[in-house]
């Protein structure tokens, strides 16, 4: 029997319901009600935010695949295409951290792999409340071991990401996951069932109860009752994710198959009828044949189990026995369970019944699109106007003290725990503004970039979104390289709720408007919403994944400064911008007013003029001003020489002292140039009308910033560097 | 010459030192796996690192009963040149073809950076281009890789110069600090009694182009290239 209890356990509506009934022409049964209820949920079907995505740009040139499968794909030349995704496990990693953030990790592998392509790189943005609470500590530890844990396994190098700690993610932290593959162009692979007749093949772990109802769970907040949803998490096997990796490539190959996808979110029964749906036919399937862990499990439990590390796979009845026999070389389990009908139906037997019979456009197509409510944060325009405190009276403490917030912080106590050389491609280091990767063979060589700033999305979010698109994009621009595509993941509170619908909306065409000023189209995402805890949402968290591309290797510009004597040149010209930054946060506790604006042209001119110094080989170092401002900005090259290299710095502008060194205003780069290379660099900035100030030069043993003909921070390398190499390490030593 | 590659289910840099043997060294370079009883005559197996097996129970604990196991062995028995590299060390050291175990590293966290590393002895196969006390910087990446034998042992091992890299400070100087693991005498590299047999932790494969921040291990496959060549 059907009722209100029921329907709300499963996260369905009374409308949602009785257009189930419609659409089907019958009560659906109660696996087929769990079904509905998991492509039904908004995270499988983004009801709630898919009006809005529709304002992304998703084409251009060298767009192979935009939104809609496993993931993006983009043409980076020589018959070679780079696929790659961002997904969330938000919920899961706070529930149990170790498995969730490793399960997330070996979900977002199999989007990449289903599609053709090895996975050559990993990144992850994480956010979690202060490092100050133990409870978020142990939160960090297992995130941190659960991402090291499985990407080490799989040998796919973990190259970069962020790292931020705010209390809104206390008890709601972020673990967005991004993976990056190559594919050549004529091996990819999609989600397709075509060939009626053709067999459908399990392949991989056995089912078991582990993860069901994972989807709708990702589609409601938290309660009281989290302890409870402990057992909905999965747990992960990477050794035979690494032998499905291996297997699965070696059929796609040799050719051997149709169609394949992968059994993520709503696992056997998103795969079965998404690969229906995509190619218009049917699927037919029983559950008897079904590789099982546990005993006596249910069709219901069967149909929803997210067991992780299992592939659904058409073949052809020529080609079969060579793809079992490749899966048998693996030590994996190919199990014929089915084959693909005519009809557009989605079939399920079980115990020689007919457990499920409905229409897969019902089912994955069908789900009402929502148009929700949003209305504007009234405390918006409460913490608007605020009076800026007093500049601090001693800057070398207000300077260390920024470079000791763990958001500012090195993350190495982070990053060493991940492989990030395995594939022995990786050529800037985590720690770098952007990840670069040589392409064995070649001169051209892959960026990317993982960016997202909350702190300006919740107090403007429009303009936090343009500044994440523009800022990841100035991380790559840094290095030299020209972004091609964009994945993001949008992690929001209920969007039931029209402040937080706002905050969406907002972000999103903030999104949509940078990236059609940089001509980058979006290839895919992920929504996360209801990442709130008790009522308590997070504040608006888009992550922004963009890779790029640099014609030569070689020519890649690093963030350390070189040489003694190198000329330090300003890009771009500051603002007094100080709300909205990490500097107010620290000194001050402050997160209101107005944060960094951005102008997106004059942005795009400075990116293309970094871009063409970097390829005529006219700077040695490049480096974004952004979190901490000029001065940390100064400092991370100072760390990132080879040899400590310190810096003598003297600022004209007339604004407030803190703005010129802690301020976040937007499109400034700093680069290094060999003195004989300045005139020449001077005179493009010129020509392409960009503002550059020539500030200092790379000298001495100290950091050595003044305002005018002021001194104001002067600190000796050594001491700068250890308060920022030891932030992280401290808290965990001493209070773990 | 010829280099063959063991390929257990899990191994994962096996890739990397098949790139560096065929496309940096310009030598004849094969996969062999696991499953087969084939060594397909090569003159140099090399043991790559990963996690054979996904090493749930103990690093390398399960590859030591791969069928190839059986090759290997008599291959190491008749003299063969073999080089296990990190996690190759761990099914080396449970094969019991080179003395003692491993430990968890001593901070309890997976450890992958830049470190150096000091060559001990040049008098080996793996060595012999190189000299003796010369200082390499080299990537390290594992969870075991905490060396640990018997007072017993380790005073053979000293006393036959079966060690071959300790962990050191960039100045050569072997200190606790640069001691990342825990590793008793800072080992991090031995080799069997026969000198045929070497057991790395560090990644000489992540170290042999310039591009990536080193080429110093670049030595270790020069040495073994010139031993094996020396003797056709």
């Amino acid at each position: 029997m059907i009722d209100k209890k029921l329907l709300e356990k499963h996260g369905l509506t009374f409308e949602e319901y009785n257009r189930i009934v419609d659409l089907i022409g019958k009560e659906p049964s109660y696996t087929e009600l769990g079904i509905f209820s998991l492509m039904w949920s908004e995270h499988c079907s983004y009801k709630s935010s898919k009006i809005h995505l529709k304002k992304l740009p998703v084409t251009g040139e060298n767009v192979i695949q935009g939104p809609g499968e496993n993931a993006g794909i983009i043409d980076i030349g020589d018959g070679m295409a780079a696929v790659f995704k961002i997904e969330s496990h938000n919920h899961p990693s706070f529930i149990e951290p170790y498995q969730g953030a490793a399960t997330g990790v070996g979900g977002i592998l199999r989007d990449i792999f289903t599609m053709g392509a090895r996975p050559i790189a990993l990144m992850n943005s994480l956010r979690f409340g202060p490092l100050s609470n133990s409870h978020n500590r142990s939160i960090i530890d297992g995130v941190v071991s659960g991402i090291a844990g499985y990407g080490n396994c799989m040998g796919v190098p973990t190259v970069g990401g962020e790292i931020y700690f705010h209390d809104s993610y206390a008890l709601n932290p972020l673990v967005n996951v991004f993976c990056l593959g190559i594919a050549e162009h004529d091996k990819i692979f999609y989600a397709k069932a075509e060939g009626t007749g053709n067999p459908v093949l399990y392949i991989g772990s056995k089912t078991g109860r582990d993860g069901i109802h994972g989807a709708t769970m990702a589609s409601a907040e938290f309660g009281e009752d989290l302890e409870e949803k402990r057992p909905n998490v999965q747990v992960g096997d990477p050794f035979k994710e690494k032998l499905l990796l291996e297997a699965c490539l070696e059929v796609m190959n040799k050719g051997l198959i149709v169609g394949i996808q992968d059994m993520g979110a709503a696992g056997l029964t998103c795969s079965s009828s998404e690969m229906a749906s995509n190619s218009g036919t049917g699927i037919e399937i029983n559950l008897d044949l079904v590789p099982q862990r546990e005993e006596g499990m249910t069709p219901y439990e069967i149909m929803l189990s997210e067991s992780q590390e299992r592939m659904l796979l058409v073949a052809t009845n020529k080609t079969v026995k060579e793809v079992q026999e490749i899966f048998a070389k693996w030590d994996l389990e190919a199990v014929i369970i089915g084959h693909v009908t005519d009809g557009n139906k989605l079939k399920v037997k079980a115990g020689g019944e007919i457990v499920v019979d409905v229409p897969v456009d019902a089912i994955v197509n069908s789900c009402p699109v929502y148009n929700r409510q949003s209305k504007k944060p009234a405390c918006l325009s409460r913490i608007r106007n605020i009076n800026l405190p007093a500049p601090p009276e001693d800057y070398n403490k207000a300077f260390l003290l920024v470079l000791s917030q763990p958001t500012i912080a090195n993350k190495e106590w982070v990053y060493r725990q991940y492989d990030h050389m395995v594939q022995i491609n990786t050529v800037f280091l985590p720690g770098a503004g952007a990840s670069l990767l040589r392409l064995k063979g070649k001169n051209r060589a892959l960026a990317l970039t993982l960016d997202g700033n909350a702190v300006y999305c919740y107090l403007d979010p429009r303009t936090g979104g343009k500044i994440a698109v523009a800022e990841a994009c100035r991380n790559l621009a840094c290095i030299g390289a020209r972004p091609l595509g964009v994945t993001n993941c949008l992690n929001f509170g209920n969007p039931e709720k029209p402040e937080i619908m706002w905050q969406f909306i907002e972000t999103v065409e903030g999104i949509a408007e940078a990236c059609k000023a940089f001509s980058i189209p979006v290839t895919g995402g992920n929504v996360s919403f209801y990442n709130e805890t008790e009522g308590a949402p997070i504040s608006p968290t888009p992550v922004l994944g963009i890779v790029g591309i640099v014609d030569d290797v070689h020519k890649a510009v690093s963030q350390g400064f070189k040489n003694e004597g190198d000329i330090i040149l300003l890009l771009g010209k500051t603002k007094e911008e100080l709300n909205g930054t990490v500097y107010l946060r620290a000194l001050h506790g402050k997160e209101e007013g107005i944060p960094p604006q951005i102008d997106l042209a004059a942005e795009k001119k400075v990116q293309d003029f970094c871009i063409e110094a970097a390829a005529k080989k006219l700077i040695a170092s490049a480096n974004d001003i952004s979190e901490g401002g000029l001065a940390v900005c100064l400092a991370e090259s100072v760390f990132s020489a080879e040899a400590f290299l310190g810096c003598e710095v003297s600022l004209k502008d007339s604004i407030r002292t803190d703005a010129l060194f802690f301020g976040e205003t937007q499109s400034r780069i700093i680069v290094t140039v060999e003195p004989e290379n300045l005139d020449t660099v001077l005179d493009l900035a010129g020509k392409r009308d960009i503002p550059i100030t020539r500030i200092g030069k790379v000298n001495g043993q100290k950091i050595f910033i003044r305002h005018g003909e002021k001194p104001c921070i002067e600190v000796p390398v050594a001491l700068a560097y250890n308060t920022w190499k030891n932030a992280i390490p401290k808290i965990f030593q001493i209070k773990s | 010459m010829k280099f063959g590659v063991v390929v257990f289910p899990g191994s994962n840099c096996d890739y990397d030192t098949f790139h560096v043997l065929r496309d940096v060294f310009d030598k004849e370079t094969t996969f062999l796996w696991h499953k087969d009883h084939d060594l397909k005559n090569c003159d140099c197996i090399v043991l790559p690192g990963g996690f054979s097996y996904g090493d749930y129970l103990r690093s390398g604990a399960i590859a030591r009963f791969s069928p190839l196991i059986q090759e290997i062995t008599e291959f190491a028995q008749k003299g063969g040149i073999i080089l296990g590299i990190c996690n190759g060390f761990q099914v080396l050291l449970e094969l019991g073809l080179i003395p003692g175990v491993m430990l968890r590293n001593k901070n309890l966290k997976f450890l992958c950076q830049h470190i150096h590393i000091r060559i001990e002895n040049d008098q080996t196969p793996f060595t012999r281009s190189s000299k003796a006390g010369q200082i390499l910087k080299i990537p390290i990446a594992h969870f075991d890789g905490n060396y640990y034998a018997t007072p017993e042992t380790l005073v053979e091992l000293k006393k036959n110069d079966q060690i071959v890299f300790r962990y050191s400070d960039p100045d050569g100087s072997i200190s606790e600090m640069a001691n990342v693991n825990g590793s008793m005498e800072n080992i991090a590299g031995l080799m069997n009694l026969d000198r045929n047999v070497l057991g790395m932790m560090p990644h000489p494969e992540r170290a042999s182009e310039a591009l990536l921040g080193s080429a110093d291990g670049k030595i270790i496959f020069e040495s073994i290239i010139d031993y094996i060549e020396s003797r056709k």
